[in-house]
């Protein structure tokens, strides 16, 4: 059996991955899909869990969580395309009419 | 039984209210009638109850209403509530009645001036300040009264605001009354200390299980500091210097508080506490002294001073002198009684000085009268009997007031102070008769009516307005005149003394007040009774002689007065080149001001500009309030820049903050 730190680290880094392509990036769909990354970097933790301690919540949770994850996506993209609409642009630093 | 007290002081109040709110559209009918209605029916009211008093038996005097609590701090309590004795009723009839006659008086004399509604809207409110000073049943609500008059004085000091000297004179009297409350506010604090309260039927009961002092102590110290307090509101020395100034206010004002009913709230104050001042003789010949030494001071200056109205302010402070000097040896009711007819001659002496004022347009040079006589009759006839009166002369009012202090002061022992006494009588007959023969004898002095008025004195009354030869004032101001001028005349016979055959009714009357609490401390009214040791019929031929004295020194100051002033009118001015500096020092009032100014103002001004102002305030409070604020600011520019609206910027603090408290849960253990 795969001792549960294997799996943590494996998170850790996926989740790290994810915080560097969100800060890094500025394209609105990377930093959509960096999110999406953490997010799966914690259900992995979740799930790594549950196994380890033999409990179901921590499935649970992870169904929560891609509920929640698809319902963003479907809004986010939404948002992505009505602003790519209105500004030809997905470059978040541009998206920027309600700054000073 | 109630006899509803209150009503008397809301009267006024009332008036001042309407007056003070609503009266700046009224027309003057209307003004007047609220003024002069709720004065009038304040006095009548007063009358009513005066009639109901006498009827009181004597276990209900002193009458004490309550009507509310005012205040309650752990076991002391003030109280809304009058107390009526005979002290008060005397005071009130004044005050009332002196009132009143002056608030008919100001109708003509304020007819030309504006703000004539606000000049009864202040006079109505010192009216009922003045009520509350003398009706209170404790000393705190006596403060309150104490302090509003001082307010309505500094209003109506100030009344013509836009004169910088008028301003500044309010300001002066304003000033020099605080130091005097501070006194009377300690002694309060004293008194509350010892006593647990401020009543006057509680402190007074209390006090009489207190010894006379021989050596100085709480009494003394309570004595001491009421009597600052009296010389700041009655002006005596060393706090006199406001009410010569005081006379930059409108004449009627000068007659109303600064001669009639004011300034002699402190010595209703002392005469009040003489429960205290009886149980502390230093503090009693502390009294005496200040006064004597105020009554010949004041009356030195008054024979220089060639502003009409100034003479009369250092007669007031003369006079106020004498009060003490009377209280000062425990008679305090012949100093109630000199206040009494002081309130009726000093007024009639104050509105026959206005009628001349208004008749010459704003003279008030004494240098440019003269002659007056023929112009103004009237006035002139009320001002001998306010002149005879106050110089002394039998039988009017102020012989026997100010005989019956004299007289004290010597049969209680105080040889010194009756001789002293004796000399500033002497001067105050030569100072008035002085003003007399200066005002309306001689040729009129005045300039002729094309250029008369732009005279540099020309302050009061008309000021700036054109004006003729000199004119008699309305009815409605010589009516006054003539009521008082009755009053001068006939007002000393309630306190006939016994010598001349009258009763004393009047000192009779007052005994209850002075002598209930005196009773029980035998050595207090050592004073009034030591010399009734003797026999009686050598103690009345011994008054009737001092009678005599008294007259002869009235009669010394009335033949110099006429010698240098009718007669030789050319030696007024060789005596004042022979005495040379003596006069100037004199003229210029001993120079108390400029002392007063060096000694006290100047240090407080230097200190407070230099110190307070500049160091505490500029530096230490601004400088405190300005670097926080600059502080600020600093440290708003540098954070601002987290603020950059970069999206990523702001997920990399949360990372940032994120891997902050993950290595201290780390280092920390996470447990």
């Amino acid at each position: 059996m795969i001792p549960l730190s294997y799996y943590l680290v494996l998170s850790a880094i996926l989740f790290a991955c994810g915080v560097a392509g969100f800060l890094i990036k500025r394209n609105i769909i990377t930093i959509f899909m960096s999110i999406e990354l953490m997010l799966n970097a914690v259900n992995l933790t979740f799930v790594a869990f549950a196994a380890d301690l033999r409990m179901l919540s921590g499935h649970v949770f992870v169904f929560f969580v891609m509920v929640v994850a698809a319902a963003e996506a479907a809004v986010g993209l939404a948002i992505i395309i009505a602003v790519f609409r209105t500004r030809e642009t997905l470059n978040v630093d541009r998206v920027n009419l309600l700054k000073l | 039984m109630s006899l509803h007290l209150w009503i008397i002081p809301l009267l006024p109040l009332t008036g001042a209210a309407i007056n003070g709110l609503l009266g700046k559209r009224f027309p003057k009918a209307v003004v007047n009638a609220i003024a002069l209605g709720s004065t009038a029916s304040a006095f009548a009211y007063a009358l009513y109850v005066a009639v109901q008093f006498m009827g009181l038996p004597a276990d209900q005097v002193p009458h004490i209403e309550r009507y509310a609590t005012w205040m309650t701090a752990g076991s002391f309590t003030a109280e809304f509530g009058i107390y009526l004795d005979q002290l008060s009723l005397v005071m009130l009839l004044i005050v009332t009645g002196v009132g009143f006659l002056i608030h008919v008086y100001s109708v003509g004399y304020m007819e030309h001036e504006g703000g004539y509604y606000r000049f009864f809207a202040y006079l109505n409110i010192f009216m009922f300040f003045m009520l509350t000073l003398v009706l209170a049943n404790n000393y705190l609500l006596m403060f309150v009264g104490w302090e509003g008059v001082g307010l309505a004085s500094y209003l109506l000091i100030g009344f013509w605001f836009l004169k910088d000297s008028a301003a500044n004179a309010g300001k002066k009297a304003f000033i020099t009354n605080r130091v005097g409350d501070f006194a009377f506010l300690i002694a309060l604090f004293l008194l509350i200390k010892h006593f647990g309260s401020l009543q006057y039927e509680t402190v007074f009961k209390a006090l009489t299980a207190y010894p006379v002092e021989a050596s100085a102590g709480l009494l003394t110290a309570i004595g001491l500091l009421m009597m600052v307090g009296a010389s700041g509101k009655s002006a005596q020395i060393p706090l006199y210097v406001w009410l010569p100034d005081a006379m930059e206010g409108p004449t009627p004002v000068s007659a109303l508080i600064h001669a009639a009913t004011m300034v002699t709230a402190g010595v209703y104050m002392v005469a009040r506490s003489n429960a205290v001042f009886n149980r502390a003789p230093i503090a009693l010949a502390v009294v005496a002294v200040i006064g004597t030494l105020t009554a010949i001071f004041a009356a030195s200056i008054g024979m220089v001073q060639t502003d009409i109205k100034k003479v009369l302010a250092y007669s007031t402070i003369s006079q106020l002198g004498f009060m003490f000097m009377g209280c000062g040896v425990a008679a305090y009711g012949a100093g109630i009684f000199h206040l009494m007819t002081h309130a009726f001659f000093k007024a009639l002496l104050f509105l026959s000085a206005g009628a001349i004022i208004h008749g010459l347009g704003g003279q008030q040079d004494m240098r440019h009268m003269g002659g007056l006589r023929k112009y103004m009759p009237y006035t002139f006839w009320c001002m001998t009997i306010a002149t005879f009166t106050i110089a002394g002369f039998p039988p009017l009012a102020a012989f026997f007031s100010k005989d019956e202090i004299l007289w004290k002061d010597w049969s209680s022992g105080n040889h010194v102070i009756w001789l002293i006494g004796l000399i500033a009588a002497t001067m105050t007959s030569f100072y008035i008769f002085r003003l007399w023969f200066m005002t309306f004898f001689g040729e009129y002095r005045g300039t002729t009516p094309e250029d008369s008025n732009h005279g540099h004195e020309s302050d009061d009354a008309h000021g700036g307005r054109g004006h003729g030869t000199p004119h008699e004032s309305p009815m409605v101001m010589i009516i006054p005149l003539m009521i008082l001028a009755v009053l001068s005349l006939a007002g000393g016979w309630v306190g006939m003394p016994a010598a001349l055959g009258g009763s004393d009714r009047f000192d009779h009357f007052l005994d209850p007040v002075f002598h209930s609490t005196a009773e029980a401390v035998p050595g207090a009214e050592t004073a009034a009774l030591a010399a009734e040791g003797h026999t009686e019929h050598e103690q009345t031929s011994t008054e009737l002689l001092f009678m005599l004295i008294s007259v002869g020194a009235a009669a010394i100051g009335f033949l110099g007065a006429w010698f240098l002033y009718y007669k030789r009118t050319d030696l007024p001015a060789k005596i004042v080149q022979g005495a040379g500096g003596l006069y100037t020092f004199v003229l210029d009032k001993y120079k108390v001001d400029e002392f007063y100014g060096a000694a006290v103002i100047r240090p407080i001004v230097l200190a407070s500009t230099n110190i307070l102002w500049k160091g505490i305030d500029a530096t230490l409070i601004d400088g405190a309030v300005n670097e926080s604020a600059a502080g600020t600011q600093d440290i708003s520019d540098g954070v601002r820049r987290m603020q950059s609206g970069n999206i990523r910027s702001y997920a990399g603090w949360v990372a940032f903050g994120a891997a902050v408290v993950i290595a201290f849960m780390v280092w920390k253990g996470v447990r």
